[in-house]
């Protein structure tokens, strides 16, 4: 009895505890459905990483004309320039404070080219002086404008054998990097993103994605005749949907409509990472490969794979990606490894119709929808923040502190497999091997299983390394000494002397 | 018969034959000949290699390192497990003793039986050490684990297929050729076997449905 209530009081302490450390954000009935997948590919709910903590629309900001097919989101500082496609104007917000939203500018035309009037543009960046650059789509060029969009020059249709000549040049996503060059997706060029140097000219095509075909596809195609390998479907490279540069001048870039089959075999990939070679240096360490959804059923009518269309990248290489197919937003980690996926098709706040575009200011999201004509802002929960302090304090080598922030994740879902691999990374480094292993072997994290081992292992071998040489000579001599005796007794036993 | 349980002899009689399972590991022609042909083998040293095989299989999934071997427990049904060693196994002796017993085949159904299960000794033999192996290793040290248990499968495939040759009294070219029918014959067992189930499944829900419909109508 007493055992009992002492049970139960040490149970009522710990929940109080518990529930003073970690003040639980108001958010009760409202949910995203967060969940991750553990190592077995099953489905784990888990808590919200993230909260809507308001939506935008064109009322809440003051403006008169709604926004009409809104194609892309930027964020330059504490500035948000949404493209607003449809009425050939760009609107820039400013965030005065967490919650608060003004218009600083508003404008569809530039000053002093030809033809100032922007037509359909379709992204915008800024670039480190200041400059603006606009994807003018419907004008077909891009173009450079100073901070108080006086014209400098444009970017128009590169000339390429490669490209025909009676294409129309339409671009649709652009990045510049630090040096002032620019790199351009376009509709109808699927020879990777074009790149501009800062003067102008172009200087050829950046990151392909290699051509996925299957080996039956390819020997049908040996045999056909002209005709039947016309209405054939040709082996291209898919164009990109979206490009996004990160802190250190990386291109992210996703390519969403990708085929199941190749999206299983692994042949494409519908996130990459280019370098300034053009090459994918996405680190993909993950238990399973960087494609959203592993379960492609169609549940509300919706079927395939998750199709990326827009991806951004916070200062320590989580990236964030928006799948416009089922509506959700999928977090992964500097590893690949997947950290969260929330939301859906909807009309909740938090859902989406036809999401475009996803941006970030320091860990806050903003989604635009292109259908609903709005932005949603997340916040990042208690259990989110936790997540992200915990990978920013293992960064800057706080492994003490990493490990107390992982076991507080870990306390608010103990089913979340990072936080135990977390864990053990933080031990790892504090050198706390056997521990380490542990938390690898709970949650099937091999390779760092092996790292830990292998150092518990060498230590081990240094502490009992007398233990271990006494019980190889005595594995020898003990043999080699009974054997000795036996010889010995066999003779005494047989000598001639003791005869009688 | 309960008698010889007391008796001394049967133990080293016993022991010897669970012995002599080595001795075929290294030497199968001659040693599968002795098997049956000179009464060196017993039908309880088969049945005793046959259940360390099925516990090394059980062993084996809760011992070895997660590194080489990772279980998802809630799916694992032990018998269904066990049944995949014991059901081959069954398919095998039939179906070998009925094709070789046609064609000339000096062994009998127990001899199969017997010889088989001799020929799976190399199994636990290397699979025990190397589950407890497993877990001194790193990954990038465990390339050996599926080399090893690779060959420990090999060899025990090798071994049956010898032990058939011995006991039948074949040639080479003719054990190999009866090797091959009586895996059809064991795939055709599994076919009749699949449709005598699904025929009997549908003769009792016929009936079943039958006695539902006159309840219903009484």
């Amino acid at each position: 009895m007493k055992n009992k209530l002492l049970r139960f009081g040490l149970m009522a302490a710990s929940a109080l505890t518990v529930a003073l450390a970690f003040p639980m954000t108001a958010q009760a009935g409202e949910t995203n459905y967060t969940y991750v997948y553990d190592y077995w590919e099953d489905v784990q709910e888990c808590p919200d990483t993230y909260t809507v903590s308001r939506t935008l629309t064109y009322k809440d900001l003051g403006l008169e004309q709604n926004f009409k097919n809104p194609e892309s989101l930027y964020v330059s500082g504490n500035k948000l320039y949404v493209v607003d496609t449809g009425n050939n104007r760009i609107v820039v917000l400013e965030r005065k404070s967490a919650d608060e939203f003004t218009v600083v500018d508003e404008f569809n035309s530039i000053k002093g080219s030809d033809i100032n009037e922007l037509n359909s543009p379709s992204d915008i960046a800024i670039g480190d002086d200041g400059s603006i650059y606009i994807a003018d789509r419907g004008n077909a060029r891009i173009v450079k404008t100073d901070s108080e969009l006086n014209y400098l020059m444009e970017f128009t249709k590169p000339v390429d054998p490669a490209i025909q000549s009676d294409m129309i040049f339409t671009p649709d996503k652009i990045v510049c990097d630090t040096a002032g060059r620019i790199y351009c997706s376009a509709t109808g060029i699927n020879k990777g993103l074009v790149k501009y140097e800062a003067d102008g000219t172009f200087s050829g095509f950046v990151g392909a994605t290699p051509v996925a075909y299957n080996i039956t596809d390819y020997l049908w195609k040996k045999f056909a005749s002209q005709e039947q390998r016309a209405q054939m479907e040709s082996f291209v490279p898919t164009e990109y949907d979206n490009v996004f540069m990160d802190k250190e001048g990386f291109i992210y870039a996703c390519a969403g409509g990708q085929k199941e089959e190749d999206l299983d075999a692994e042949t494409v990939q519908a996130i990459r990472k280019l370098n300034m070679l053009g090459s994918d240096i996405l680190v993909r360490n993950g238990d399973y490969p960087v494609y959203g959804d592993l379960y492609w059923s169609g549940g509300g009518g919706i079927t395939g794979p998750s199709y990326f269309k827009d991806v951004t990248v916070f200062d320590n290489d989580i990236f964030v990606c928006l799948d416009q197919n089922r509506g959700r937003l999928f977090g992964y980690d500097d590893q690949g490894r997947l950290i969260y996926a929330f939301g859906g098709n909807g009309n909740m706040d938090g859902y989406f119709r036809k999401p475009v575009s996803i941006e970030h200011m320091d860990y806050d999201l903003f989604v635009l929808d292109q259908l609903d004509c709005a932005i949603t802002m997340f916040i990042p929960t208690e259990f989110g923040s936790l997540i992200y302090q915990a990978m920013d304090q293992f960064d800057h080598g706080l492994y003490d502190e990493a490990q107390e922030s992982w076991e507080k994740v870990k306390a608010l879902n103990g089913n979340y497999s990072q936080a135990y691999i977390g864990i053990g990374r933080s031990l790892l480094r504090k050198e706390e091997y056997k521990d380490a292993m542990e938390y690898f072997e709970l949650k099937y994290d091999d390779e760092n299983y092996s790292r830990a081992f292998a150092q518990y292992r060498k230590e081990w071998v240094k502490h009992n390394i007398g233990w271990i040489i006494a019980v190889i000579l005595a594995l020898f001599l003990i043999p080699l000494g009974i054997g000795k005796v036996k010889q010995i007794k066999h003779e005494i036993d047989t000598a001639d002397i003791f005869r009688i | 018969m309960l008698k010889a349980l007391t008796k001394k002899e049967t133990y080293i009689r016993y022991l010897k034959s669970l012995k002599f399972s080595l001795y075929c590991m290294t030497h199968p022609l001659d040693g599968f000949w002795d098997l049956t042909h000179e009464k060196r083998g017993t039908y309880a040293a088969a049945n005793t290699i046959l259940i360390i095989t099925l516990i090394t299989r059980i062993l084996k999934l809760r011992f070895t390192s997660f590194l080489f071997i990772q279980v998802y427990w809630e799916d694992i049904n032990i018998f269904l497990y066990l049944a995949s060693i014991l059901f081959p196994l069954a398919l095998w002796v039939v179906g070998n003793w009925g094709l070789t017993t046609l064609f000339d085949g000096k062994g009998r159904l127990g001899q199969v039986y017997m010889a088989t299960c001799y020929g799976m000794a190399p199994y636990p033999i290397i699979q025990i050490p190397l589950m407890i192996v497993s877990n001194f290793v790193t990954i990038e040290e465990g390339q050996f684990y599926s080399v090893l248990s690779m060959i420990s499968l090999i060899y025990c495939a090798l071994l049956i297929v010898a032990a058939m040759g011995q006991i039948h009294d074949y040639s080479f070219g003719k054990n190999i050729l009866f090797t091959i029918a009586s895996l059809f014959a064991m795939l055709i067992m599994v076919f009749i076997l699949m449709i005598f189930f699904s025929m009997v499944s549908q003769g009792v829900a016929y009936f079943v449905s039958l006695a539902r419909e006159l309840m219903f109508r009484i």
